[in-house]
C-alpha cells in the first residue's frame, strides 16, 4: 500500500523545550497529488516540513516519507525528495545551465545524463538562449522555473514547495501552477506550501495548521461548502483568527 | 565522490566567475610583498638635521661632510642661535639637532662633547636615525685614534647571525605569509559558507543526500588550493625579486604552509558557524583574527617585549606559531626537530577548531 500513500503522518509531534512546534498531526498524501499545506506565520509549517524532508527527528508520533521512515531512513528520503524554498537558491552568480548542472550532481546522476536531462529540460522551459546567462540577470518569473525544474531534475517521487511564488507577477505565478500541474501529471507529488489563497484553490486537497495542529484537511471545494463561504481566503481567516500565537 | 567532485567543480565555478574577488586573491600576495620589500622599510633615511656648528673648524667640518655622504642624513638648516632650533623642531621640520660647542678641535685631546638632540615625537624613528649618527661620529674617532698612539684599545668585533645584512625582508616575507593566509583563508571559507545561508541554498543543500559534513568540506578545498597557490607566489616572489634564501627544506615548508591554512580554514568554517550574514563574517574575521595576528604575530612587534598578561595571550594566536616555523625554516634553516612543538601546537589549534565549528554546525541543523 506504501506506493499510493506518498506521505503518512500519524501523531507527528515536534517539541522545543516546553513549546510544541508541531501538535499531533496526521495526515496522508496520494502519489501525483497536489497538496496544499497552509498556515499563518509560526502556524508551525517549517518545522513539520523540516521533519519530513529528513533534516529534524520527531519527538514523538510516526510518519513516512516515499515509503521511508522519518527516523531511521532519512538518507533514502533525502535522495527521493526534491525541494525548493522561498529564496529560490539559485546560484546567482552561476548561468542556468550550471545550476541544473550543480545540482542535478549533488543528487548523484551520470554526468551524460544530466547533460542530456539539462538540454531537456532548458528546450522544455523554452530557455534556451538564455542558458548561457547568469541567473542573477534572469527575470524572477524564470529564475522560479529555472529554480523548480532545479529542484525536480532527479525526478524525486515528492517534491516539497516552501511559498515558492512569493514576489513574482500574477501571469508568472499561473504559468508557474502549470508547471506543477505537469509534474503531478508525470506522478511526482507536490507538497506546497502558501499564503496566497487563490493558489490554494488550485490544489487537490489542503490542510490548514493553527498553532501547530491541523484544524481541517479537504478539498478546496468541500471547505468552502463547510464553511459556507465563496472563497479559501474566507476560510483561512476564519480559522486562523482563532489562533492563541500571535506573531 | 561523483557528488563530492560536481561539488568542487561549483565552487570553482564561482571563484573564477567573480573576477575581483580573484585579484583580490591572487593579486594581494604580489602587492603586499612589493610593498613591503621596496617601499615600507624599517630603515630611517633621509632624515632632516639642523646643524648649529659654533666650532666652525675642520673637525665639525669632518663630520658634516660625512654626514652629508650619508643616504641616511641630509643637512638641512644651518644656524646661527639655539632659539632657531627650537623653532623648527616646534614646526617639525628636522628630526635632529646637532651642536658643535666653540673650541670643538682643541678640547679633542681632553673631553670633547658633541650635542644631539631629537625629535621624540616619533620615538622609534629618531632613535634609529640617533643610532646612525653615533655610529657616523663613532667611526670618525676611530680614525683619528688611529692616528695617535693609545695605551689600550678594546676592539668588539660583531657578527650578526643568519642575516648579516639585516636584510628586512628576512622578517617580512613570514610576516607577510601568515598574515595574507590568515586574511584570505578565514575571510574566503567564512563569506563562501555564509553566503550560502543567505542566498538560501544551504537549506536545499542540507535536503539534498550530499552530508552535511561534506558540504563543508567542499566548500573548504578551492580555498585550500587558492591559498596554497599564494604561498608559492609569496614564495616565488621572495626568491627572485627579493633575493630571499631559503635555507631549510622546501617540503617542510610546504607542508607547514598547508597545516596553517587548514587552520584558518577551520577558523574561517567556526565564524560561519555563528554568524549569518556576510558582512559579519568579514568583520569578524578582520577584527577577531587579522586585528590579533598583526599584534601577536611576532612581526610588527616583538613579543618579548610585551607585558607577560599579553605574553599568554599570544600564545592563543595561531599566526605566531607559524611565523615561528616560517623563520626557523627559511631564515635559519632548520629541520622538523626544531619546529616539532610549533607545529604541535598549530595542529591541536586546528583540531580544535575543527571539531568545535563541526559540533555547532550539527547543532544548527537540528
Amino acid at each position: 500500500m506504501t506506493d499510493i500513500w506518498s506521505i503518512q503522518a500519524h501523531e507527528l509531534t515536534k517539541k522545543f523545550g516546553a513549546f510544541t512546534a508541531v501538535d499531533r498531526i496526521s495526515f496522508k498524501v496520494k502519489q501525483g497529488e497536489i497538496f496544499g499545506f497552509l498556515g499563518a506565520n509560526g502556524a508551525g509549517k517549517t518545522t513539520a516540513i523540516r521533519i519530513l524532508c529528513g533534516l529534524l527527528t520527531p519527538s514523538s508520533g510516526n510518519a513516512t516519507v516515499a515509503g521511508f521512515d522519518v527516523y531511521r531512513e532519512r538518507d533514502k528520503i533525502k535522495a527521493s525528495i526534491g525541494y525548493m524554498s522561498q529564496k529560490f537558491s539559485l546560484y546567482p552568480n552561476l548561468t542556468a545551465r550550471e545550476n541544473m548542472t550543480f545540482y542535478a550532481g549533488v543528487y548523484g546522476m551520470k554526468r551524460k545524463e544530466i547533460k542530456d536531462k539539462v538540454n531537456s529540460l532548458m528546450e522544455h522551459l523554452g530557455v534556451t538562449e538564455y542558458g548561457d546567462t547568469e541567473v542573477k540577470d534572469l527575470p524572477l518569473g524564470w529564475k522560479q522555473k529555472i529554480a523548480f525544474s532545479t529542484a525536480i531534475i532527479h525526478e524525486p517521487k515528492i517534491v516539497f514547495l516552501d511559498e515558492p511564488t512569493g514576489g513574482v507577477d500574477p501571469i508568472a505565478r499561473r504559468q508557474f501552477w502549470e508547471m506543477i500541474y505537469e509534474a503531478a501529471n508525470r506522478g511526482i507529488t507536490v507538497f506546497v506550501t502558501t499564503h496566497y489563497m487563490d493558489e490554494a484553490e488550485y490544489c487537490d486537497r489542503v490542510s490548514i495548521m493553527v498553532d501547530g495542529a491541523i484544524v481541517v484537511i479537504d478539498q478546496p471545494s468541500a471547505l468552502k461548502e463547510k464553511f459556507s463561504v465563496d472563497s479559501m481566503d474566507s476560510v483561512f481567516i476564519q480559522l486562523a483568527r482563532g489562533s492563541q500565537r500571535r506573531e | 565522490m561523483k557528488i563530492f567532485f560536481a561539488f568542487i567543480r561549483k565552487e570553482f565555478w564561482h571563484v573564477l566567475r567573480d573576477r575581483r574577488s580573484l585579484v583580490i586573491l591572487l593579486g594581494m600576495p604580489v602587492v603586499m610583498m612589493l610593498i613591503f620589500g621596496f617601499a615600507l622599510s624599517n630603515e630611517v633615511k633621509n632624515s632632516a638635521v639642523a646643524v648649529l656648528d659654533f666650532a666652525g673648524d675642520e673637525v665639525s667640518g669632518e663630520i658634516l661632510h660625512r654626514l652629508e655622504a650619508s643616504r641616511y642624513f641630509e643637512v638641512t638648516h644651518r644656524l646661527n642661535r639655539f632659539e632657531e632650533l627650537e623653532d623648527l623642531f616646534r614646526e617639525n621640520k628636522v628630526r635632529l639637532g646637532l651642536i658643535f660647542p666653540p673650541g670643538l678641535k682643541a678640547d679633542l685631546s681632553g673631553e670633547a662633547e658633541v650635542q644631539l638632540i631629537g625629535n621624540a615625537v616619533d620615538p622609534n624613528s629618531t632613535n634609529t636615525s640617533m643610532q646612525y649618527l653615533r655610529a657616523i661620529i663613532a667611526d670618525y674617532q676611530e680614525e683619528l685614534w688611529g692616528n695617535s698612539e693609545l695605551p689600550f684599545q678594546i676592539d668588539l668585533s660583531y657578527r650578526m647571525l643568519y642575516n648579516p645584512q639585516l636584510e628586512s625582508s628576512y622578517n617580512f616575507v613570514p610576516g607577510v605569509m601568515s598574515l595574507i593566509l590568515m586574511l584570505l583563508g578565514t575571510m574566503m571559507t567564512s563569506v563562501s559558507i555564509v553566503r550560502e545561508k543567505e542566498l538560501g541554498t544551504m537549506e536545499v543543500l542540507l535536503v539534498s543526500p550530499m552530508r552535511p559534513v561534506l558540504v563543508i568540506i567542499s566548500k573548504a578545498v578551492p580555498y585550500l588550493v587558492l591559498c596554497f597557490i599564494d604561498v608559492l607566489i609569496i614564495l616565488l616572489l621572495a626568491y627572485t625579486v627579493l633575493d630571499m634564501p631559503l635555507r631549510g627544506n622546501l617540503f617542510l615548508l610546504l607542508a607547514m604552509s598547508i597545516l596553517f591554512i587548514i587552520t584558518t580554514l577551520a577558523l574561517g568554517l567556526l565564524i560561519s558557524t555563528m554568524v549569518d550574514s556576510q558582512q559579519v563574517a568579514m568583520f569578524l574575521s578582520l577584527v577577531g583574527f587579522l586585528m590579533p595576528a598583526l599584534v601577536f604575530g611576532g612581526f610588527m612587534f616583538p613579543i618579548e617585549n610585551m607585558p607577560w598578561v599579553l605574553q599568554v595571550i599570544s600564545n592563543v594566536v595561531p599566526t605566531r606559531w607559524f611565523f615561528e616555523i616560517l623563520k626557523n625554516i627559511m631564515v635559519k634553516g632548520l629541520g622538523f626537530e626544531y619546529i616539532f612543538k610549533q607545529a604541535m601546537i598549530l595542529g591541536g589549534m586546528t583540531l580544535f577548531f575543527l571539531l568545535l565549528a563541526l559540533q555547532k554546525f550539527k547543532i544548527r541543523l537540528m
